[in-house]
């Protein structure tokens, strides 16, 4: 609290102004973008308008919308079911196997996600490595088709996306003050009945982190879509690279980005409110 | 009569909108031993810092052998400083962090090289200049930043609560020997703390801060026996406060009794507060005495018994080595030396 | 120490089962980049025929190069930026702080695709070619959090005091910053660092937008490719990039370690 000014100005400076020019920039040049008009070849038009954020709601889209939100939130439900019995173990384990599950769980989350995700190609397409488990297991006779489906999408989110989750729970259990639940179980709760008064309860906070960790991603990552789900599965990311590659609307590119934003703010404001945490548990992954 | 040397003038700071110290003027002599002393947020660490330079004052001035240096930064005082949590560099052993000082102006190796193991042998600590200062414990800790801040032989140390972190028994260590050193060096020692029983043995003078102001300036004696008003009184060790007139010099009157006393000075039918500190007052029979009342509560505090006695106006703290039985009914005494009269203080 | 429970055995096959389909298409991508046949069914024979098809691929050396170029020089220039940010900051006492570490934060909260569509429009609008320039801005755009989250983090553990007591023992507010902060901050620089490296060689989604037609990373090549057509080539330098991988992530456990170990000495000297 009590720091005289000591050069800090010049330390803080280039940051201000990369932050100033590149951050905040291209965030604000791009909400004056959602409000200008397409011209029909290349280019836009300056004239304000709200044409942009109308056409979201356009049929054509909604199905964009319902598909992608629907993709989002299967695959953050699971995600949910999966990781936090993760986390929740994981934190319950002796100092020294937390470290190894630790590094465990951050080993795949360093190597290029294109590699991990390739490898699930490998696995589950027509030829692949499952089929031809379950085949010789005489289990199926015909091959699955799974990659290029919408499961091999959700299970390409859940790969993706599980270690955040893990990790959120993770750090909000470790956090944990297990005296407190045996505090309960002592004053007579059951054992669930503890678990969902107290653990669960103050383990939320990383729940929901891990919710809006996963749940943004899940809309935006279309490369995911792209390589396991073939051209059948369309995110609201995939319909934005779309206009702003080859359907070279930028408005409406810049409209939609604007959208998914402000609901990703939301989600965080709303994480917020109901933690009082200021910022996302497991976040800084360390 | 020793010298000035730093004087403090109406200095005022304000953090945000937050007024921590409200007009302190205080002069500190040569080789002195001064303590502020006052609650946690009286503006005591405040007052340290801008005399050490780490914050400038609102308004006011510092002098330093009669010239103004609030605006001088800290590396260019004649001051240096013992942190609360001592500061030691972490990467660096107790040899190179004392010598950090001595390395930022040049000084020859073999020099510093001497410097430094004279320090060690000051504090005690003699054939430590390898070792890893994170692993010394808190004495030791300590007594590496005093000697980290002494071999820059500056005219004042500051220490900010620098026995706060040690346990009970190194602490009653480390002010005999803080002491001793200070007496050794002879240069002047300010030393913040919270502590009463720590300001009243070491320092030469201590000065009594509360809301960012200067309650009272004096010697340890003087704070004690003489407190100037009910904070003072009530901060430094435990009294009976009581409220009342005085009717004339030397006469003061409380709890509707009339009583000798050694004070004067005060308009006539002043309402005052007198204080009685529990340790002045004795448990005698009833009829020997004008304050009767019963006692109520007995506590053995090792050396004295604390007696609780219910009069009829109040109930009074006793320290004696006397003991008396709860319910009995007893008369306390004072000599007219016990009663201090102080003015009395606005609400605080 | 800690009070923790034993796990139950369902805990355990649970963890174990998760851990193997973390690991399982990794090790995939592995193993068949050692195998002899180009149908990725069953394993035939152990050959690096892949490996030699890879480095004869000069578009693909390119990219590998490309992206070591990138990555280098955009985690220099975000640590340098992040550094000084982190400290400039807990310095400052200005309204706008909040503010700026909130902005500065948000390239990591922002989720990629916007980010990147975000910054194609803004260079277009500045007339900036694509290429590697756009390439170095975007990735030290998304760097920079990286280093200064970590750094931050690092001053916040560390007390005030030890910069004061520099400056009281008669150091300049640039030699405090030399001697006592900068030092005390590297490991955070570091490991910062290799994280924001690992980033960058890692990013697809943003790189796709601001990349331009004629420069290619590694990460974009691998995503055509997987795209286009899967050859064990992919499976070779998937299995290359792991290794470069798996050696910054050991450079970076083995900085935390140091910090950690500093961070133990501590406590037991309390």
């Amino acid at each position: 609290m009590r720091r005289p000014k000591n050069g800090g100005v010049w330390m803080i400076l280039p940051l201000y102004l990369f932050t100033i020019v590149f951050v905040a920039g291209p965030l604000l040049y791009v909400l004056a973008l959602s409000f200008a008009k397409a011209n029909d070849g290349y280019g836009v038009t300056w004239a304000f308008n709200l044409e942009n954020y109308k056409r979201i709601l356009d049929p054509v889209y909604q199905n964009t919308f319902k598909q992608s939100f629907q993709l989002a939130l299967t695959s953050t439900v699971l995600n949910c079911l999966i990781g936090y019995p993760f986390g929740y173990f994981m934190a319950r384990l002796p100092e020294k196997k937390k470290k190894h599950a630790m590094i465990g769980l951050m080993l795949p989350f360093w190597v290029n996600s294109l590699i991990r995700l390739y490898g699930w190609i490998i696995i589950l397409q027509k030829k692949g490595l499952l089929n031809h488990l379950l085949k010789s297991l005489h289990l199926i006779d015909k091959p699955l088709k799974i990659l290029y489906s919408y499961p091999a999408v959700v299970i390409g989110m859940l790969y993706v996306l599980f270690p955040f989750m893990a990790l959120s729970v993770y750090s909000s259990a470790e956090k944990l003050d297990w005296s407190l639940v045996e505090a309960a179980r002592d004053l007579g709760a059951s054992k669930t009945k503890a678990f969902w008064t107290v653990t669960f309860r103050l383990t939320l906070p990383g729940l929901l982190s891990g919710v809006i960790l996963t749940f943004i991603p899940s809309m935006g990552l279309f490369f995911i879509a792209d390589i396991l789900g073939g051209n059948k599965i369309v995110l609201v990311g995939s319909l934005i690279q779309e206009q702003m590659t080859r359907g070279s609307n930028w408005p409406f590119a810049a409209a939609l980005a604007v959208v998914l934003l402000i609901l990703t703010t939301l989600m965080i404001m709303l994480y917020r409110k109901i933690t009082n945490a200021k910022q996302l548990e497991g976040v800084g992954w360390e | 009569m020793k010298n000035k040397l730093i004087e403090l003038k109406d200095l005022t700071k304000n953090f945000d909108d937050q007024q921590v110290l409200r007009g302190i003027n205080l002069d500190i002599y040569e080789n002195e031993f001064l303590t502020l002393l006052g609650p946690s947020g009286c503006g005591k660490t405040t007052t340290l810092r801008i005399i050490a330079g780490f914050d400038e004052p609102s308004s006011g001035q510092v002098l330093f052998n009669g010239i103004e240096i609030s605006k001088v930064p800290p590396y260019k005082r004649e001051i240096n400083t013992v942190f609360q949590k001592y500061a030691l560099f972490p990467y660096l052993n107790v040899a190179d962090n004392i010598a950090f000082g001595l390395n930022l102006k040049k000084m020859d190796k073999s020099v510093i090289a001497q410097k430094v193991s004279r320090m060690l042998k000051m504090v005690g600590l003699e054939g430590f200049e390898k070792r890893d200062v994170t692993l010394l414990s808190g004495g030791q800790q300590q007594r590496v930043a005093i000697a980290r801040a002494l071999v820059n032989e500056p005219k004042v140390l500051l220490l900010d609560e620098p026995l706060g972190a040690l346990d009970a028994k190194i602490r009653k260590q480390m002010q005999t020997e803080l002491k001793k050193i200070q007496r050794e060096v002879g240069i002047t020692f300010i030393y913040v703390t919270h502590d009463q029983e720590e300001a009243l043995s070491m320092s030469d003078a201590v000065v009594v801060m509360n809301n960012g102001e200067i309650q009272q300036i004096g010697s340890p004696t003087d704070i004690y026996n003489e407190p100037e008003n009910r904070f003072v009184a009530d901060f430094i060790g435990e009294s009976n406060i009581i409220e009342g007139h005085m009717i004339k010099d030397f006469l003061v009157e409380f709890d509707g009794y009339t009583f000798e006393c050694v004070d004067k000075g005060f308009p006539e039918n002043e309402e005052i507060e007198v204080v009685l500190r529990p340790e002045d007052l004795d448990i005698v029979e009833p009829d020997k005495a004008q304050i009767t009342g019963v006692v109520k509560n007995v506590t053995f505090k090792g050396v004295h018994y604390e007696i609780i006695v219910e009069t009829e106006s109040r109930t009074y703290m006793v320290h004696t080595t006397d003991y008396a039985e709860v319910g009995r009914k007893v008369g306390l005494s004072f000599g007219p030396e016990d009663i201090h009269v102080m003015w009395k203080m606005g609400a605080y | 120490m800690s009070r923790v429970k034993k796990n139950s055995k369902f805990a355990s096959v649970y963890m174990g089962i998760l851990f193997f389909l973390m690991y399982l298409p990794i090790g995939v991508v592995i193993v068949f980049s050692f195998n002899e046949s180009k149908l990725p069914v069953a394993f035939t024979g152990f050959s690096t025929v892949w490996y030699e098809k890879l480095f004869n691929n000069h578009a693909m050396m390119e990219a590998l190069r490309n992206s070591l170029i990138l990555g280098a020089l955009s985690t220099f220039i975000s640590a340098v930026i992040g550094t000084l940010g982190a400290v400039g900051l807990s310095k400052i006492r200005w309204r706008s702080k909040g503010a700026m570490e909130y902005i500065s934060i948000l390239p990591l909260m922002i989720p990629e695709i916007i980010l990147g569509m975000v910054l194609m429009a803004f260079f277009y609008m500045m007339g900036l070619p694509f290429g590697m320039l756009t390439l170095l801005i975007g990735h030290t755009i998304f760097c920079v959090p990286y280093i200064l989250m970590e750094v931050k983090a690092r001053l916040a553990g560390m007390d005030p005091a030890l910069e004061e007591a520099a400056r009281d023992l008669g150091a300049t507010p640039f030699r405090a910053f030399l001697d006592i902060t900068l030092p005390l901050c590297m490991p955070a620089v570091l490991s910062g660092s290799l994280l924001a490296f690992a980033m960058s060689m890692d990013d697809v989604v943003i790189s796709i937008f601001i990349n331009g037609p004629k420069v290619s990373t590694l990460p974009i090549k691998v995503y055509t490719q997987i795209k286009t057509g899967v050859t064990p080539e992919i499976n070779a330098l998937c299995t290359i990039m792991l290794a470069v991988t798996l050696l910054i992530l050991g450079l970076y456990s083995l900085v935390k370690r140091i910090n950690q170990g500093e961070k133990t000495d501590e406590k037991q000297a309390h």
